[in-house]
């Protein structure tokens, strides 16, 4: 029991009475959940909690309380004020909310929309192709040689084993050179295949030789859907101790599984190439059908229902060439092969005209992007 | 060569019953290509043997018009009326006559029909609407002794099976009845009975012959003559024959040229009929003359060579060896009497000559593939006997041979040396075998070695490796086995064969299309590019035998290929472009290229020799080029697009310099074909050399007027091989420290004369920061950007204003301002002093 405050004066302390505090925390609970906005919200605040709010001017009453009011007022209208704050806290959450949302949802944008402002570029298909075909090989363990267009046609020809007069030569159209103040005779021409840069590896590398050579070619044909003065080839040579035939098929065959597709089969034919000896043909078996065409499937497009599809020329070094290129035939033999990367484009991509690939259209590379 | 299965299975009997399709399977599989195989004569349906027994010649139309009463049998029912436009036959002849309901070649059915007012019941056919040639002229006429009613297509033999075999030029034996059954009967181990027989018993030389001699022994060294006398010049070439001659293709002439041609296709041995009584003098086989002219049998005077090989009586040449005869001596259907001649020329001889006049005939296509050098005289033997018999004259006994010595090839092979090559095990038995099926007589040396002679018909075989082909290939490919690659120490691509794939990746990647334009052209580019008469890109090789006499000259330049693209996409709708492409270009040194040397191939080139081509062979640097038009942003729902600028023209060679790593400089230039206000040259100043290794910019408006493009078209083109070696000296990137304190940048504007380039300005603030405090001072300056250009009033009359952006930071501390203010100070004070640049504000240096 404590005695009698006479300090304070009843009517300055109504408002600490606990039915006020109740009706100003509820008078400031309504205001705030009525908010609708930040601006109403902060009106509510500054009413209810704000300096000049009843509440917090009646907490200046307090100390006006005797000593034994004075705990219990105080906790009634700390607990007021707390209760304001958090509801405040809670609808101003809610306010947030509410925007954040509305702003999300005003903010969508058409992700549809196209930004193209600058056209994509693109790599041509032979030159990729021709990249990724040599990437293969160097997988292998090859290294790529290379050797210059204009080519000497001892190196063209002679060193290849095409005897001067050999109807061979024929078999290529050639371009030639025109000597200098119009001589018939320059003894260059425009390389008919990359199989010069053969012989400029042998000279030039020590053996083993393994290596590859990707170019550009070049033969006097009149343009056609299946000809052009211009194309490109690639090659492979391996000249090694104990080389066979064997070791020849098995490259080929890991190429083909490469670039076309595992566990196509591949098969050789006889054909004539003068630099190789044997020389053969090589077909592999249609990646699209597998054969089947050709044992009664469905017809296939392909390879014509054929069930196999010639790719490449190859065969063993013809002695003859190592000889031109100082190598002793008798410890070394090698392997060559050579195929169009343009003949790879119409059977791995459908090229149907050749022409497409020196015409220049933006279309052509466009269609293959960056990767063949 | 075109060959009918029938032929070949007289030589080849293989077991009944044959397959065709097998047939052609097995030779290619032994490398006789088959590149079409045709079912002839399997169409001809209901042409039979009749007999012509009236002939009423109708009168009153444009052409002469017979309506003639034909029976196909005994009985009268047989007879019936047909209409026929020919006029070469006569009462009682026999004649091929397709019944109503008939197919011919071609799939055309015959009917009855009405023509020239009457009933048409069938028709009489010509050689050419059976396929037996192109002979339209008149009807066949057929043998007395054909059976009449008879089914003509079995008759005549027309239902055969043809292979189109493509014969590589190594087999030269191949282009033969003779040479494709040896082989089809190697290949299905069957007996060969050779067609060129023997010769006629007690065959010698005799003086009565038409006398032949060899002049000169490089160009022949087999020369035989033979005489024919006594044909009836109305003897004409019998059906079978002229069947087979169509089956492979060629026409029939006369009898004797017909009985030459028909030898030559089953033997291989090329031989020409002489009209005898049109000869003078002894015939003799020599190299042409200066100045000496033949007519040949198309008509065409040729101007002869003194390289080429011919036929000579004492009028002078009378015929192209093994090419084409000539037009005086030409055996017309009225000789009686005839000198055959047969002969082995030289084979790069008939070669060259073919070549030289544009001349391919069939003789000449077996010639210079090598022609069996025993042949002349068995082949001479049989042609006379058949023409005799045929043409109803005799053969004058004995032959007239000149001849040079051959020296035989003996080749000594290790008898296992096909099992090296082929790593497949066959032994010595299988190559001995292979060997002598080939025709070779192989004796087996002590040690396993083979002493191998190849039989005269195999010109073609005369090193080991050709041996080892033989058996190889006959034994077939399929036989060799799949042995996985060995893994070799490569060391995969160089430096400037990544370079090359980066700069291409990098150009595609900043929205370039990669293309592959045309590597010729012609004087006409230099013109068009605004070249200088003294500009080395004038300096282009010429070919010899271009496609287009337009286009005459290989590129100097990838630019007008590129330029010629780019109009081409325009044409095409594709006005906004940016290409590029990277490719060799060719130039010629001063005053031309020497003509490479021709060396033996039996030995390698020396390091002396090597270098003689490597001067012969005009420079071939790989270039790359861009060309950009019409914008290169495209306007859209964003807004604007932007027309492409000589600036990107710039970046695209910065983003390939930028990809070497090659430390360059930008300097303004004048070069063609670049306009000479806004053309950039970029030098590389490094290791010791200054190269220029190319421009870009805006074009040249008046070759932008030549290629037909849009204004202000622009271009790059570097010589990548260049970058290529100086990117190869460029040491590997060292790793940068990265400093963890703050960065303070410190922002300048200057005023400079308009025509100070801002790489010279810039140039010029790097090195004031660089001469504050040494070495430290370098390390300060982390970056440097231009942000601002401004041309006005307040930049000064003349002047241009830069604004730069200098960022710097130290690796162990913060900044002071004072620090900052120092650096700063130190390079304007250079830019000023280098390039007369007023500071116009300096804000302050803030972190
Ligand atoms: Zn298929």
């Amino acid at each position: 029991m404590s005695a009698p405050n006479k300090a304070y004066d009843p009517v300055r302390v109504t408002a600490l009475a606990p039915a006020e505090v109740q009706r100003m925390l509820d008078a400031g609970l309504a205001a705030i959940s009525g908010a609708g906005s930040f601006d109403e919200l902060k009106e509510a605040r500054l009413a209810h909690l704000g300096g000049r709010s009843p509440l917090v001017l009646a907490s200046a009453e307090i100390g006006a309380l005797p000593p034994e009011a004075k705990a219990e007022a105080g906790r009634r209208v700390g607990e007021a004020k707390r209760l304001l704050g958090e509801a405040h806290a809670g609808r101003q959450r809610e306010l947030e909310a509410d925007r954040d949302q509305r702003v999300l949802v005003d903010e969508v944008a058409d992700v549809t929309l196209p930004w193209d402002r600058r056209a994509s570029g693109a790599r041509h298909p032979v030159a990729m192709l021709a990249d990724r075909l040599a990437d293969v090989f160097i997988g292998m363990g090859y290294e790529i040689a290379e050797g210059p267009e204009i080519e000497a046609e001892w190196y063209n020809f002679d060193a290849l084993n095409f005897p001067p007069d050999h109807p061979a030569r024929e078999m290529q159209d050639t371009f030639f050179v025109a000597g200098r103040d119009g001589a018939a005779h320059s003894g260059k021409v425009l390389r008919t295949h990359t199989s010069p840069v053969q012989i400029r590896a042998m000279l030039s590398r020590p053996l083993p030789v393994y290596v590859v050579s990707p170019g550009k070619c070049f033969r006097a044909d009149a343009l056609d859907a299946t000809h052009s003065p211009v194309f490109h080839q690639i090659e492979g040579l391996a000249v090694d101790e104990g080389l066979t035939m064997a070791d020849l098929r098995g490259a080929i065959s890991a190429f083909v599984e490469a670039m076309f597709g595992p566990g196509l089969r591949t098969r050789l034919r006889p054909d004539f190439f003068p630099f190789t000896e044997p020389s053969a043909d090589v077909s592999m078996e249609c990646h699209v059908c597998r054969g089947a065409s050709a044992r009664g499937g469905s017809p296939c497009r392909v390879c014509k229902s054929q069930g196999w599809i010639e790719i490449a020329g190859c065969g063993m070094v013809n002695p003859r060439v190592l000889a031109a290129c100082g190598i002793d035939a008798d410890r070394y033999s090698g392997f060559a092969f050579g195929l169009g990367i343009e003949r790879s484009l119409m059977i791995r991509n459908g090229l149907a005209d050749i022409r497409d690939t020196i015409d220049g259209d933006v279309r052509f590379s466009r269609a293959f992007g960056a990767e063949a | 060569m075109l060959v009918p299965l029938s032929w070949l299975l007289e030589y080849a009997p293989l077991p009944e019953p044959v397959d065709p399709a097998e047939v052609g399977r097995r030779l290619t599989g032994i490398g006789l290509e088959i590149e079409a195989v045709e079912h002839v004569g399997a169409q001809i349906r209901g042409v039979v043997v009749a007999r012509v027994l009236e002939i009423e010649e109708l009168t009153g139309h444009k052409k002469p018009i017979r309506y003639c009463l034909v029976i196909t049998g005994e009985r009268p029912e047989e007879q019936r009326w047909v209409i026929c436009g020919a006029t070469n036959f006569a009462v009682g002849d026999l004649v091929p006559l397709a019944l109503p309901g008939a197919t011919l070649p071609g799939g055309i059915s015959i009917g009855s029909r009405k023509a020239y007012g009457k009933l048409s019941d069938g028709m009489i056919c010509s050689a050419a609407e059976l396929a037996l040639g192109d002979d339209h002229s008149g009807i066949l006429v057929l043998p007395a002794d054909a059976p009449l009613g008879a089914d003509f297509a079995e008759y005549a033999g027309l239902r055969d099976v043809v292979y189109d075999v493509n014969v590589t030029p190594d087999k030269g034996h191949a282009l033969s009845v003779r040479g494709l059954a040896r082989e089809l009967a190697s290949a299905f181990a069957v007996p060969f009975a050779d067609p060129a027989g023997e010769l006629p018993a007690g065959d010698k030389p005799d003086p009565r012959v038409y006398q032949a001699s060899i002049g000169d022994p490089s160009a022949c060294d087999r020369f035989a003559l033979r005489e024919v006398s006594g044909i009836d010049p109305a003897a004409v070439t019998p059906l079978s024959i002229r069947v087979r001659l169509a089956r492979c293709g060629m026409r029939s002439v006369s009898l004797a040229v017909d009985v030459t041609n028909y030898l030559m296709l089953e033997l291989g041995q090329p031989m020409h009929a002489f009209d005898r009584d049109r000869l003078q003098g002894p015939i003799a086989v020599r190299r042409g003359r200066e100045g000496e002219k033949l007519e040949t049998l198309d008509h065409v005077v040729r101007q002869l060579d003194p390289d080429d090989i011919v036929i000579t009586d004492s009028s002078g040449p009378i015929s192209m060896a093994g090419t084409m005869g000539g037009l005086a001596t030409e055996v017309s259907s009225a000789a009686v009497n005839v000198v055959i001649e047969a002969a082995h020329f030289s084979a790069p001889g008939i070669a060259r000559m073919s070549r030289r006049h544009r001349l391919f005939s069939e003789a000449s296509a077996r010639f210079e593939r090598g022609v069996d050098y025993e042949l002349p005289l068995r082949a001479s033997a049989k042609a006379a006997a058949l023409l005799a018999s045929l043409g109803g004259g005799s053969v004058v006994a004995g032959y007239s041979l000149a001849s040079a010595p051959i020296e035989p090839v003996t080749i000594e092979i290790a008898g296992d040396l096909p099992d090296r090559v082929a790593g497949v095990s066959y032994g010595a038995d299988t190559v001995v075998r292979r060997l002598r099926e080939a025709g070779c007589s192989v004796a087996v040396d002590a040690g396993d070695r083979l002493v191998v002679r190849p039989p005269s018909w195999r010109p073609d075989l005369t090193d080991p490796s050709d041996l080892a082909e033989e058996v190889i290939r006959i034994e077939g490919y399929d036989k060799i086995g799949i042995a996985m690659p060995r893994a070799v120490a490569g060391h995969g691509r160089t430096a400037a064969q990544r370079l090359r794939i980066e700069v291409a990746q990098a150009l595609a990647g900043s929205g370039f299309v990669e293309v592959i334009s045309s590597p010729f052209g012609s004087q006409d580019d230099f013109g068009k590019m605004q070249l200088p008469a003294d500009d080395a890109r004038r300096r282009a090789v010429r070919l010899a035998n271009p496609i287009s006499g337009d286009e005459p000259l290989m590129r100097t330049s990838l630019l007008p290929g590129l330029l010629r693209v780019a109009w081409r996409n325009a044409g095409r709708g594709f006005p906004d472009l940016a290409l590029f492409e990277i490719g060799q270009v060719f130039l010629e040194a001063e005053g031309g290229c020497g003509a490479a040397p021709v060396l033996p191939v039996d030995h390698a080139p020396g390091k002396a020799e090597v270098k003689r081509f490597d001067a012969a062979l005009p420079a071939q640097p790989r270039l790359v080029g861009c060309v950009l038009t019409g914008k290169i942003e495209t306007s859209g729902w964003w807004g604007e697009g932007r027309q492409v600028s000589l600036y990107d023209a710039i970046e695209a060679a910065r983003t390939v310099l930028g990809a070497s790593r090659v430390p360059y400089e930008v300097l303004a230039s004048q070069a063609e074909p670049w306009h000479p206000g806004r053309c950039a040259t970029f030098v590389v100043s490094a290791f010791g050399e200054e190269v220029v290794v190319g421009h870009a910019g805006e074009l040249h408006p008046r070759v932008i007027g030549a290629f037909r493009l849009a204004p202000r078209t622009c271009a790059m083109e570097l010589d990548l091989s260049a970058i290529e070696r100086l990117a190869g000296l460029v040491p590997p990137v060292q790793a940068p420290f990265i400093s963890g304190y703050p960065v303070a940048t410190s922002d300048v504007a200057l005023a400079v004369p308009s025509a100070v380039p801002a790489a010279r300005v810039q140039e010029a603030l790097v090195a004031g920061v660089r001469s504050v405090a040494g070495s430290h001072g370098a390390a300060l300056l982390e970056g440097i950007r231009l942000f601002d250009v401004y041309r006005g009033e307040q930049a000064g009359a003349g002047n241009k204003s830069l604004a730069y952006t200098l960022r710097f930071r130290a690796p162990d501390r913060t900044l002071t301002d004072e620090e900052v203010a120092i650096a700063r100070d130190a390079a304007v004070a250079e830019a000023a002093r280098r390039t007369g640049a007023v500071l116009r504000s300096a804000p302050d240096a803030s972190a």
